[in-house]
């Protein structure tokens, strides 16, 4: 159980972590979610008590973490994977971890084993692939046997391999009755592992819910429609006062409609459909509505793009993350073009 | 807007018993409350674990043993009158000068390559006490060199009075000042070098520093030949790392006004305690 109580974090003026309150529940996945920036990690570091925080607190299992005297048996945390010295073998860096804890010797070959590094136990960390070290941190984490475990973006650069690896640790550690903390900048990684979801923008708490809920609330569906007869199926959807966006690649998109009804329609009128299908947007287009007043770092010149999804122009496709934030309807340079004309 | 916790979440919210029953997921692992003993096993695993530790004494050991050799067969070889029983000691004085910037360069790494790795932070989250960690490191730091630079200036004074002719046999304490004594005072300027470390928190940075303090003052004294910064340049000459240093052999390079005796030990212990005390504040401060 790990609360949090008014947490902020001040850096000088800028705020990155701003009044959180919630609390990280055991025997599920909590997930933690929010874009780049968004303040997860200074959140975490305020949670294993290597930052102070400017106000607020944070406890686990009801004590503060400097009150903790054996820290890895309460709570094991995977902030980043590098941080280890690598001239250290995997064997010595989590024998002195096991030691300042007073953890037996036999728990080191236990977790090296846990986590399949037993054959590079000797080996120098330093020499580790991205995934090997990912798998070194967790077993530091796993050390302890500890009731909390806490992961920063653990699947980042991670081989599918090690992906389903992780999703599946962390499932088997929330059904031991652990509490698991683990954040992410991807949606679509918490939908598959989270119970419980916890989304920040620019360090204020955005939700606070559960996965299930989420999804019921911010999943919009649709339907897609595909004909030769393209001309002639708008004008039989516009007679029946159904909007439609339009996409880019020459399939239509009804908002809310069935396909039952949108099948009858198209058959009383003769038109041939190539695709009727029903769509579920995706979970990453939901985060990204929900997250788009707070994105720190936008890729592109006009932040406000993206705050209206109802713009028309944009198209109203299950988005991959990068391609909603980069303006699609305008070719690349037409704003240089426009400067150019402002300037001349 | 936090949602209310399950039924199941109840029993969490007692205050917790170690690995007791009802908190979710209990340990089968035997779990006691780690103190400043485990921390010192710790630290002792983590500096025999990289070759920083073994480079750096190597060579430090190298060094007092190879410019203690070539300077007794120099002297053995000259011609000139023997030396007397005290200056047949300070025959080992360079090599432990030069052997100094060793240990300083470990006692800086000891703490300032946990910085630059990011071993830090997993150090710091497994031991939830900075102060403990860092008096752990100073402990096994100061004891390990203490001990080899101790052993290895009585090594080399034991070779160099067998090599070389005396006019007499140096005394007791004298013999007990330039090993006992010079192990001290090399460990202490090591924990200085540990204490900035922890200050600055940059490999480089700190190294460079140190080896500055060690030999700038007595570089910068050379060249101070105005009689208006006569006693600058005195006091530097007296009070440099270097004439601290062979004062503890019985010798003086600023004419012998400078500290005497066992002074210097309390010069550089004092400069340590303050250096060490401004490092634990800054560790408690500071995020990580």
């Amino acid at each position: 159980m790990i609360e949090l109580d008014g947490l902020t974090k001040r850096f000088g003026t800028k705020t990155a972590v701003d009044h959180l309150t919630f609390s990280v529940r055991p025997g599920i996945i909590t997930g933690f979610l929010g874009p780049n920036g968004a303040g997860k990690t200074t959140t975490m570091r305020m949670v294993l008590g290597l930052d102070n925080p400017t106000s607020g607190s944070v406890l686990i299992d009801g004590k503060r973490y400097d009150q903790l005297k054996d820290p890895l048996t309460y709570i094991g945390a995977l902030l980043d994977a590098k941080a280890m010295h690598g001239g250290r073998s995997a064997y010595n860096h989590l024998l002195c971890l096991a030691q300042s804890n007073g953890i037996p010797k036999a728990r080191v070959t236990e977790v090296l084993d846990t986590v399949g590094l037993t054959a590079v136990a000797r080996k120098k960390a330093k020499g580790f692939s991205l995934g090997m070290g990912q798998r070194l941190g967790i077993a530091g984490a796993l050390l302890g046997d500890p009731r909390i475990l806490m992961f920063d973006e653990p699947v980042n650069g991670l081989d599918p391999e090690g992906i389903h690896w992780i999703r599946n640790l962390m499932k088997s550690l929330a059904a031991a009755g652990r509490t698991v903390f683990v954040s992410s900048h991807l949606m679509s990684e918490m939908a598959l592992t989270a119970d419980h979801l916890v989304v920040i923008g620019q360090g204020r708490l955005l939700a606070d819910t559960s996965m299930a809920d989420f999804i019921r609330n911010n999943s919009r569906s649709y339907v897609r429609l595909r004909s030769p007869q393209r001309e002639r199926l708008l004008d039989v959807l516009h007679e029946a006062g159904i909007t439609v966006v339009e996409t880019g690649s020459g399939a239509l998109e009804v908002d809310g409609g069935s396909a039952e009804q949108l099948g009858e329609l198209a058959a009383s009128h003769h038109l041939t459909l190539h695709e009727l299908s029903p769509q579920q947007a995706s979970l990453e287009e939901a985060f990204m509505r929900l997250t788009a007043e707070s994105v720190e770092y936008h890729a592109h010149s006009d932040p406000h793009r993206t705050l209206e999804p109802g713009q028309a122009a944009e198209p109203h496709r299950a988005a991959e993350p990068h391609q909603a934030a980069a303006p699609e309807s305008q070719p690349w340079g037409s704003s240089w073009q426009q400067k150019n004309r402002k300037g001349a | 807007m936090s949602t209310p916790p399950p039924p199941s979440a109840a029993p969490q919210q007692q205050p917790p018993v170690l690995a007791g029953p009802g908190a979710g997921y209990a340990s089968p692992i035997p779990v006691r409350r780690a103190h400043l003993g485990d921390a010192l096993a710790s630290e002792w695993t983590k500096i025999r674990t990289v070759r920083s530790t073994m480079w750096t004494l190597g060579v430090m050991i190298l060094l007092m043993l190879g410019i203690g050799f070539a300077a007794a067969a120099a002297v053995s070889a000259s011609d000139a009158e023997p030396p007397s029983g005290s200056d047949l000691l300070s025959l080992g004085f360079f090599g432990v000068l030069l052997g100094s910037i060793c240990v300083i360069t470990l006692g800086v790494l000891t703490i300032a390559s946990e910085y630059g790795t990011g071993m830090i932070r997993t150090t710091m989250t497994a031991c939830s006490s900075r102060n403990r960690v860092l008096a752990a490191k100073a402990i096994v730091f100061f004891g390990l060199v203490f001990v080899l630079t101790t052993l290895m200036a009585a090594l080399v004074a034991v070779i160099q009075s067998a090599m070389v002719d005396s006019a007499g046999s140096p005394s007791g304490s004298a013999w007990f000042k330039a090993t006992v004594g010079v192990g001290l005072f090399v460990a202490l300027l090591g924990l200085l070098g540990l204490a900035v470390g922890t200050l600055v928190r940059h490999s480089a940075g700190a190294i460079t520093i140190m080896i500055g303090l060690v030999l700038l003052p007595l570089v910068l004294a050379l060249f101070m030949f105005a009689s208006s910064l006569h006693s600058v340049r005195q006091a530097l000459l007296e009070y440099s790392i270097p004439s601290q240093l062979i004062v503890l052999y019985g010798n003086s390079l600023g004419g012998g006004s400078g500290p005497t005796g066992w002074e210097p030990l309390w010069i550089v212990g004092g400069a340590t305690v303050v250096a060490l005390g401004a490092a634990f504040f800054t560790l408690n401060q500071r995020d990580v």
